[in-house]
Parts: structure tokens; sequence; C-alpha cells
């Protein structure tokens, strides 16, 4: 098939939402989602390597996170995690032949329960 | 008297090795034309240049995929009403992951090479025995039970257009490849078997389901894809614990 010779312009491709469908913004977000986790394991496993540098180096880090901006980015985290995930289990079902007439259905689902699970987390880092 | 409307049609327009560009045409519709008319009637009265593809004019040919306002049509069954309201704008533009040939034109050559590269069959001759065996295992439905809509895929290329996995792999199959592998039947085909469930096969599909969207013909490629990879993995689990039957079924 004809595909841009453009590496950027291919992966651009899979977030233009011109037109598209409620389960393409599924599509949409599980590739956000999945480039956001797999960018957050980076820096996870960085920030546990403070840890080889002692008690005072992981302290500090410690103390950095208390910020509003870092616990932000928790947050988007806990939110990438509930809407990677639980779209991955309706994924997971359709493949093996599971509710594929309802996908659009449990796709809705798979919104309302990451959007209470996300309202909640909010509320716990935020306010909690 | 028929009912008109004022719209502005705007049809991307690319002759080959020529930057594409848009044109518009401000022109009067009746909203219960198709979007076909108003493009046979831009190359009758405005420019004989325009190239697009068309034939039957009833949504059995398959030619005249298009996209209307970005989403994939069978443009020769779009009302106008359905797209645009009365003085509003409608655009045009040629499928996407085809190779433009000119204006609204693509080649398909690569769709249907991968459709007869999976033993795909345009009509299927015995309907009756079709539900019987491949849609249907159970046999033909009762009254009041549910029952599957038997289609033919008419090969129109908006599923290949609509996907954005096939927009980003060029290798892989495609839904409506796909889907005329399971009309054609994987069971019993090993070879076919293996094909649909390799590397640019049912699992480079991250459901989208763009293609059952677009589909013009209630193919449901989406749900087919699925439905592969039940089989694929049915049988991958029978060759785990049973390896001598599964040789023997490939023999």
């Amino acid at each position: 098939m004809n595909t841009s010779p453009n590496l950027f312009a291919r992966i651009g491709r899979w977030f233009d939402p011109r037109g598209r469908s409620l389960s393409d913004y599924g599509f949409i977000l599980n590739r956000l989602t999945a480039l956001g986790l797999t960018l957050y394991l980076f820096l996870h496993l960085i920030v546990l390597g403070t840890l080889a540098q002692g008690p005072d180096a992981y302290g500090v880090f410690l103390e950095v996170i208390e910020n509003p901006i870092m616990k932000f980015g928790e947050w988007l985290v806990v939110a990438a995690v509930f809407i990677h995930g639980l779209n991955g289990i309706r994924i997971g079902m359709n493949s093996l032949g599971i509710a594929v007439p309802r996908q659009r259905e449990t796709l809705i689902v798979v919104f309302i329960l990451s959007a209470a699970a996300i309202l909640f987390f909010g509320w716990k880092i935020f306010l909690g | 008297m028929a009912e008109k409307w004022n719209i502005t049609l705007v049809i991307r327009r690319q002759k080959q090795g020529q930057p594409p560009f848009d044109q518009e045409f401000k022109m009067e519709a009746n909203p219960d034309e198709n979007v076909i008319d108003l493009v046979e009637r831009v190359w009758a009265f405005h420019d004989k240049t325009l190239n697009y593809a068309h034939a039957c004019h009833h949504s059995t040919c398959g030619a005249c995929g298009m996209r209307v306002n970005n989403v994939e049509k069978l443009t020769c069954i779009t009302p106008v009403r359905s797209v645009v309201a009365d003085g509003g704008t409608l655009r045009v533009d040629p499928m996407r992951n085809f190779p433009v040939i000119s204006d609204l034109a693509v080649d398909m050559g690569e769709l249907y090479r991968r459709m007869e590269l999976v033993g795909h069959h345009p009509v299927n001759l015995d309907r009756k025995e079709a539900i019987q065996s491949e849609f249907r295992p159970s046999g033909p439905a009762e009254p009041g039970e549910d029952f599957i809509r038997l289609s033919d895929c008419i090969e129109c290329g908006l599923c290949m257009s609509a996907c954005p996995i096939v927009g980003s792999t060029g290798d892989y199959l495609g839904p409506a490849p796909l889907a005329g592998a399971h009309q054609a039947g994987v069971k019993g085909n090993p070879g076919l078997l293996e094909l649909v469930s390799g590397v640019d096969g049912v699992w480079r599909c991250h459901s989208a389901f763009e293609c059952t969207a677009v589909c013009p013909s209630n193919v449901d490629p989406g749900w087919r894809i699925m439905e592969l990879r039940r089989i694929a993995l049915a049988e991958k689990w029978k060759s785990w614990f049973s390896p001598n039957k599964s040789a023997e079924v490939r023999k």
C-alpha cells in the first residue's frame, strides 16, 4: 500500500482524529497512553537509580515530587494506567471473540470506569 | 418542485508529479442527490479534466469510494443532505493509502492482488450453502432467532483507506483481504491460516474498528479479523496439546 516515506507522517496518521468514529478514539488513546507509560517507565528507572546514590539523594527526589506539577504528572500516569489497562482487557476479550459486536458499548464502559478512577485518584492525589 | 441548496464543493485535485491543490465549485444541489452526482456535474459542466472512478451508481461495483468531509464513503449512496447543510461546504478527497492516479482516482491494484492472494470470491455462488457452512455452523436461523447477515465484499477499498495501521504499515494485509480470507474460510487451509496469523496478518490490527464503521456492505471486517484471531489461537492451542493431530491436518 502507499504509505508515506516520512516516519513522523506515518505515526502522525495514528493521531489524526478528523472524521473518525468513537472506536478510533479508543485506538488513539491507547497509542498515546502506551507512549506515555513507556516514557514513565524510563523516568521511573532513572529515579530509582537515585537510591544507589544514598538516602540524601533520594530524599531530595522525594521533596521534588511534592511539587504540584509532579503531582499532576503522577495523576496522568494513573489516568494512562486505567485507560490503557481497561482498554487492553477489552481488546483482549475481542481477540478471543468475546463481545466483538458490542465493542463500541464496551469502549463506553471503559471510558466511564476510567473517568471514575481518574476522578477518584485525582481527589486522593490533590485533596486527600 | 425539487428542493435546491446552495453549496460549495471543494475537490482535492492532483495530477501525477504535481503538487495537490483544492478547487472550489459553487453549485446548486438537490439535497436528495448523491455526492457522485455533484462530482459528475463538475466534470460535465465545469472541468472535463477532473478524473474520478465510477460505474454502477448503485453500490455494487465499489468504484466510487472517496473521502467525503474526511470520512470514507461510497459516493453513489451518500445523499448530499447526510453530509452537508444548505449554504455549507462539502469536501471530497481521494481515498488514503492508495497511490493517486489523478484527482479522485486511485490505483487499487495492490488491494485486488491481496484479495486474490487470500482466495476471496467476489460473489458467493451458493448463498444458502455459504450461510450453513461458513457463517452459521448451526444451520439456518429459526424464526425469531438472531442471524448473521451474509454480505459480499465489493472491494471498494474504503476500509483500507480508513484503517490507521494500513496508513503506517504498508505490508499489513489490511481489513478487506483479512475479511476476504475469513469469507474464503481458513479452516482446513493451513497455508491461508499461516498467512493471516503471520507477522503482517491479524495481529497487526489494533482494534480501531474504522473498517467496520465505513464498510458500505456490512462485511464487518473488524469482527472477521477478531474471528480469525480466535481461530488462529484455537489452532495454536490444539497444536500444543496434540502436535501429531495438527501435523495430520496440515498434510
